[in-house]
């Protein structure tokens, strides 16, 4: 599905990302940990296609594809989703508006004809549901006003009614109380399936609890450190990331 | 920087002297003849004068512009006139600057509600009443000289009377038209609304396809406790030239709302000022949209008056290619003006590099209890707003288009008399600087 290969990556002369590599396979989960500025949401964003960055050595392949040559919208359009850390308010625009036009732009990207109106609030309406939403949130400008939870549940939504094949979600726990977590993991869950791949940045292995992941790699200083199993996850609640950075240092 | 020049306005007076109205009321002719010293002394306003700093009027001495003459109308298309013109409002039109009674539709109007020709009300004695001491008392000539000229040249115009409690069912729209190359279409509106009443009105700019001056002057009386809301639609030809005033004097506890839609004419001005007695309100709202070489200002004077006075003002400008938008807001709190509640908003979305905004918030404060704030911003598009619609499948273009409508679509949506509303929407989508964009997004 993806395959990111000594990936460098700078802001202005500044390198943030220095040779990461990573492994995707369809229907896989990786959990991304890591301190504070490690480059994670960096990582995220590079592959999304945001722009002020410069790759400056390395490759992403995305489903046989070069990623990093493609617009965003080309790549959201080719199935990757970013679930933002920090969701965008876009005032004036509705919520249900950009969930139609994503989807349509999605289905006209396949060569597929534009939903039909009904059935398109009836797939919305039950997603809705899905995440213990209120309705009228679809008729609310895009995050406008939103909560923080509720931003994170609205980037949820998007994802689950644009059903992408690689899903990055980039903190979408923090700042969840129990209760969200559990309906969003629910939400993420039931989207689980052998053609979709997941990317989870988190600072928390409570997520981990709730979504099992395959693979948990730990980011510092722009490259990954260690990886391992879910296993992994547990340890470093336990013990921290500096006996990885020390480690690191030391080599 | 030199002076536009006005002798032809002067020298010219005596010849159309005939096509004036209110011949018969020596108290006008002695206020014409004031206006017309006025304009003589002290000419076009100049960028040296502070409220025109940035507004250069030099274009109209590039044409010369003469009285429009009724005879020399161009006859309108009637599905073009629709475009404008309101089928669920009682309309008043005026054909380059005169009235239409055949255009009009004025059926059906209640008891206690007029709506006639300024120059009909002027020959009628009934209406003495109500347009003496009234007319130029909202505004002087020694305003500006686009209001001396105005004051000498005016042809004809509304007016529009409300009568106390009254609460009207429909709008009143006055429609303006132009359709005569190099006409000078002098205007005047007489708004009264008696104590309690409420209504919403609408005063409307547009022409054929001709180059044209159009100075509107609307003077408004809001009677005590009472609510006016006035839209004002400025849809001139792209050639036309536009000096629109609208003075305000609100009662106490009067309440006035202004939606100001800036969206026509090669260069075109709008004034708006008002003066607050007591606990009054006042809200100004404005949107002006500017594309290849078109100038549109927006000044805007409150006069906190008295005390426990709200004001608010929100305008925003869209500005692309060379246009040049301008917003100077004033608010004055008078020493008596204690408790005085003050918001000024100015924000200003540039399109493209050549395009410039010129924004100036003054306040002027006297007492020492109020409540006073104001904002202005000049930038371009969000950056992370547009990947965040770009990483939802939404192509980088129409990203933009989308958050530019937006933007704009904040004021159309203050906007809540339905066909109303859905001729501002149109006009702003035709004359928006992207194409493609889609009424679905709101
Ligand atoms: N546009 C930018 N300009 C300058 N520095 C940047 C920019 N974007 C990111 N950085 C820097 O790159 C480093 C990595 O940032 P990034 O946001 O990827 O970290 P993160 O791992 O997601 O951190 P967090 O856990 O706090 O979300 C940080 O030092 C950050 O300051
Ligand atoms: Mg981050």
């Amino acid at each position: 599905m993806l395959s990111i290969k000594n990936l460098h990556v700078s802001v202005g002369d500044k390198p943030i990302l220095k040779g990461i590599n990573l492994e995707i396979k369809p229907g896989e989960i990786h959990a991304i940990m890591g301190p504070n500025g490690s480059g994670k949401s960096t990582l995220s964003h590079i592959l999304s296609g945001k722009s002020g960055y410069t790759v400056t050595e390395g490759s992403a392949t995305y489903q046989g594809k070069d990623l990093l040559e493609m617009p965003p919208e080309i790549r959201a359009r080719e199935g990757v989703f970013l679930a933002f850390q920090y969701p965008v308010e876009i005032p004036g625009v509705s919520n249900v508006y950009l969930l139609k036009a994503a989807l349509n732009s999605i289905r006209k990207h396949h060569g597929q004809s534009e939903v039909d109106a009904m059935d398109f609030l009836t797939l919305v309406k039950g997603k809705v549901r899905l995440l213990e939403m209120d309705e009228k949130f679809l008729y609310r400008a895009v995050n406008e006003g939103f909560s923080g939870g509720e931003k994170k549940r609205n980037e949820i939504l998007q994802m689950a009614i644009l059903e992408p094949k690689l899903c990055i979600l980039d903190e979408t726990d923090s700042g969840l109380d129990i209760d969200a977590l559990k309906i969003v993991s629910e939400g993420v869950n039931s989207l689980r399936s052998s053609g979709r791949s997941f990317v989870m940045v988190t600072h928390y292995q409570r997520l981990l609890d709730y979504i099992k992941p395959d693979f948990v790699h730990v980011l510092a200083h722009g490259q990954i450190v260690k990886s391992g199993g879910a296993e992994l996850a547990l340890e470093l609640e336990e013990k921290g990331y500096s006996w990885l950075e020390d480690a690191e240092a030391s080599a | 920087m030199a002076t536009a020049n006005t002798s032809a306005y002067v020298d010219g007076y005596p010849e159309v002297v005939s096509l004036l109205c209110g011949q018969s009321l020596p108290w006008l002719q002695q206020q014409r003849a004031d206006a017309l010293l006025q304009l003589t002394t002290h000419g076009f306003p100049s960028l040296r004068d502070e409220d025109w700093r940035y507004t250069n009027v030099s274009a109209i001495d590039k044409k010369h512009y003469g009285v429009a003459l009724k005879s020399a109308s161009v006859a309108i298309d009637s599905d073009w006139l629709k475009t404008y013109q309101l089928a669920d409002a009682w309309s008043l039109v005026l054909i380059d600057g005169y009235f239409s009674a055949e255009l009009s539709n004025l059926n059906g109007l209640p008891e206690g509600v007029t709506v006639v020709s300024l120059a009909q009300a002027m020959q009628d004695t009934h209406y003495s009443a109500l347009i003496e001491g009234r007319l130029n008392s909202a505004v002087e000539s020694t305003e500006n000289g686009f209001v001396a000229l105005n004051g000498a040249y005016f042809v004809d115009g509304a007016l529009i009377y409300i009568s106390s409690k009254q609460v009207l069912a429909k709008p009143i729209q006055v429609l303006h038209i132009a359709t005569q190359e190099l006409a000078a279409i002098n205007t005047r509106t007489l708004i009264v609304a008696d104590e309690l009443s409420e209504a919403q009105l609408i005063e409307t700019f547009a022409g054929l396809d001709c180059a044209y001056l159009s100075v509107a002057v609307a003077e408004v009386f809001v009677g005590q406790n009472a609510a006016v809301t006035l839209h004002k639609v400025q849809v001139e030809s792209d050639k036309a030239l536009h000096f629109g005033g609208t003075y305000v004097k609100q009662a106490r506890d009067a309440r006035f709302r202004h939606d100001n839609f800036a969206l026509g004419g090669l260069l075109a001005r709008s004034d708006v000022h008002t003066d607050l007695e007591q606990a009054s309100e006042c809200e100004l709202n404005g949107l002006y949209l500017g594309v290849k070489r078109q100038q549109i200002d927006n000044h805007t004077r409150i006069n906190h008056l008295k005390p426990h006075g709200i004001s608010r003002q929100l305008y925003k400008g869209v500005l692309d290619d060379k246009a040049r938008g301008v917003f100077q807001g004033r608010v004055v709190v008078a020493e008596d003006a204690q408790k005085t509640d003050s918001q000024m908003n100015n924000r200003n979305l540039l399109l493209s590099n050549d395009a410039e905004a010129d924004t100036k918030p003054q306040l002027e404060i006297y007492a020492d209890d109020v409540k006073c704030a104001h904002g202005v911003t000049v930038g371009q598009l969000d950056e992370k707003s547009i990947f965040y619609l770009q990483s939802r499948c939404v192509d980088e273009e129409t990203a933009r288009n989308m958050l530019t409508f937006a933007f704009a679509n904040e004021m159309v949506d203050k906007v809540k008399i339905k066909s109303l509303h859905d001729l501002i929407l149109g006009q702003v989508l035709t004359r928006f600087p992207q194409e493609g964009i889609n009424k679905e997004w709101l």
